[in-house]
C-alpha cells in the first residue's frame, strides 16, 4: 500500500472512529440528567426546562457552530473528536495544541500535525480531569486556598496571561499576518467594549481578516 | 417512592464516575492511536515525549482555574455536576452562565446557597446545562472531514499560501483574544490590568527564550508558555494592589 493511501485509509479510519466516539459520548453525557430523572423519579418541568433552554442555547449553539467552523482546521481530526468532548477550548485545548505544534517544529494540517495536536490534546484532557479529580477530593482543604481574595486577581487574569506568552512564541514569526487582524481587534474591543465578553464569537471575524490580508500580501508578494 | 435526593447524592457520584471514566477512555485511545501514528511518521520518541510535558506543564494553571469554577458552582449545585459538567464539553465561561439561567428558570439562583434544591428543579438544572452546549458534539462529526478535506486541497493547490491560511488562521484566534484584553482600558487605571498582565507575560517569555539563547538551556522549552503564565498572574496581584491604590 503507498503511503498516501495508507495516510488516506487512516484519515478515513479516525473520521469513523471520530464519529463513533463523539456520538457515542454525546448519548453517555445525557446519561446524567437521564440518571436523575429516573433514579429520583423527578422529570423536569417542561415550562421550566424551554425557559432555561431559551436562556443560554441560541447563544452557546452559535458559538459552539463557530467554534466548530474555527477549531477544527487547526486541531486536526484527532484532536477535534476528542477536544470537543472533552471541552475548554478556548483557554485550553487550542493554545495547548499550538505550543505542542511549536515544540515539535510541525505544521498544523500535516500527518505530523495531526498526530502532534491529538496526542497535546489527550495529554492536556487527561491532566485536567486528574486535576480537578483530586481537586474533588480534597475539596475541604483547598476551598479556601482557591478561594482566597488575594488569589482572586492571579486566577482573573488567565486569559490575558495565557495570551501574552503564546502572543510572543507565535506573533514573532507571523508577525505581518497578524498586524493586520490584531489592530482591528483591539480598535473594535476599545471602541465598542460591550462586545469584549463575547471575543470568542469575533474569532472566525478576525481569522477571516487575517486571511484576506494576508492573501493580498502573498499576491503582492510580501510573505 | 423517590427516593431522598441530595445534591451530594453517592448515586450521582457513582454516575459521574462512570461518565468520566468512559471520558478518560476516550483520550487514552486517541492518544494511543496518534502515538503510533507519529511513531509509523517517523517522529522521534524524544519530539513526542517534549510534547507530552509541555501539554502537561501547560495544562496544570488553567485545570487550577477550572478547579475554581467546580467550587464556586458546589455551594448550590453539590460536587457531582459540577466535576461533570467542567470535566466535559464545557468550559466555565459556559458553565457559570448557564447553571445561572437554569437555576432562575426554575425559581432560585446559583448565589441563594440558603434553600436546597429540589430533585426535579436540579433536573431540570442538568438538562439545560447539557443539551445547551452540544453544538459541538452534532456537528464537529458532520462538518470535521469537509472543514479538514478543504484545508488539505489547499495545501496541495498552493503549499505556501496553505502554511499562510493556517498561520492567518491562528493569528486570527489570537487577535481576537488579544483585542478582548484591550476591552477595559476606556474604564480608566484599573482597565489596564489585564494589559499589563500581558506585559508581564510576554516579558516572562522573551526572557524565558533569551534564558534558552544564552544559556542553551533546551530543557526549558518545554515550560517556557506554562512559566510566562504562572509569572505573569503571580505578578497579577501586586499589578492589581498597585493600580487599585494609585486608581483611588
Amino acid at each position: 500500500m503507498s503511503a498516501r493511501q495508507n495516510a488516506r485509509s487512516y484519515e478515513d479510519t479516525t473520521h469513523l472512529l471520530g464519529k463513533i466516539w463523539v456520538w457515542g459520548m454525546g448519548l453517555v453525557l445525557m446519561m446524567f440528567p437521564a440518571a436523575v430523572c429516573v433514579y429520583y423519579d423527578a422529570w423536569p418541568d417542561a415550562t421550566a426546562l424551554l425557559k432555561g433552554l431559551l436562556a443560554i442555547a441560541p447563544m452557546y449553539w452559535a458559538v459552539g457552530i463557530i467554534e466548530v467552523l474555527t477549531y477544527v482546521p487547526m486541531l486536526g481530526a484527532g484532536g477535534s473528536y476528542l477536544g470537543f468532548i472533552t471541552g475548554s477550548l478556548t483557554m485550553l485545548k487550542v493554545p495547548c495544541t499550538l505550543a505542542a505544534l511549536d515544540r515539535a517544529k510541525v505544521k498544523s494540517g500535516t500527518p505530523e500535525g495531526e498526530a502532534v495536536a491529538t496526542i497535546a490534546i489527550a495529554v492536556s484532557s487527561m491532566v485536567t480531569l486528574a486535576i480537578i479529580f483530586v481537586g474533588v477530593l480534597l475539596i475541604v482543604p483547598l476551598s479556601p486556598i482557591l478561594e482566597s481574595p488575594r488569589l482572586a486577581p492571579a486566577f482573573e487574569q488567565l486569559l490575558p496571561a495565557l495570551f501574552g506568552g503564546l502572543g510572543v512564541a507565535l506573533i514573532g514569526r507571523n508577525w505581518k499576518i497578524a498586524i493586520v487582524p490584531i489592530a482591528l481587534m483591539v480598535g473594535l474591543f476599545i471602541a465598542v467594549p460591550s462586545l469584549a465578553p463575547s471575543a470568542a464569537i469575533f474569532v472566525p471575524v478576525a481569522a477571516g481578516v487575517a486571511i484576506l490580508a494576508a492573501r493580498i500580501m502573498y499576491q503582492k508578494g510580501w510573505l | 417512592m423517590p427516593k431522598p435526593f441530595t445534591v451530594n447524592d453517592p448515586f450521582l457520584f457513582v454516575v459521574v464516575g462512570i461518565i468520566l471514566l468512559l471520558v478518560l477512555s476516550q483520550a487514552v485511545f486517541f492518544l494511543v492511536r496518534s502515538w503510533r501514528r507519529a511513531l509509523a511518521l517517523g517522529m522521534e520518541k524524544s519530539t513526542l515525549w517534549k510534547v507530552v510535558k509541555t501539554s502537561a506543564a501547560f495544562t496544570v494553571v488553567p485545570a487550577i482555574s477550572i478547579l475554581i469554577g467546580v467550587v464556586a458552582l458546589s455551594r448550590k449545585l453539590g460536587l457531582p455536576l459540577p466535576w461533570l459538567r467542567l470535566s466535559v464539553i464545557g468550559a466555565i465561561t459556559y458553565e457559570t452562565p448557564a447553571a445561572e439561567a437554569a437555576a432562575r428558570a426554575v425559581g432560585t439562583t446559583i448565589g441563594d446557597t440558603a434553600t436546597m434544591l429540589t430533585a426535579p428543579q436540579y433536573s431540570v438544572i442538568a438538562w439545560v446545562m447539557t443539551l445547551g452546549i452540544m453544538a459541538g458534539v452534532v456537528f464537529t462529526p458532520i462538518l470535521a472531514k469537509k472543514l479538514i478535506g478543504g484545508v488539505q486541497g489547499l495545501e496541495k493547490r498552493d503549499q505556501k499560501w496553505g502554511d499562510i491560511f493556517m498561520n492567518a488562521l491562528f493569528m486570527g484566534m489570537i487577535a481576537a483574544f488579544l483585542g478582548m484584553i484591550f476591552g477595559r482600558v476606556t474604564e480608566g487605571l484599573a482597565g489596564w490590568i489585564p494589559v499589563f498582565v500581558m506585559l508581564a507575560s510576554a516579558l516572562i517569555m522573551a526572557l524565558v527564550g533569551l534564558c534558552i539563547k544564552l544559556f542553551k538551556w533546551e530543557w526549558l522549552r518545554d515550560y517556557a508558555l506554562s512559566l510566562s503564565m504562572l509569572g505573569s498572574m503571580a505578578l497579577a496581584i501586586p499589578i492589581t494592589n498597585l493600580v487599585m491604590g494609585v486608581a483611588k
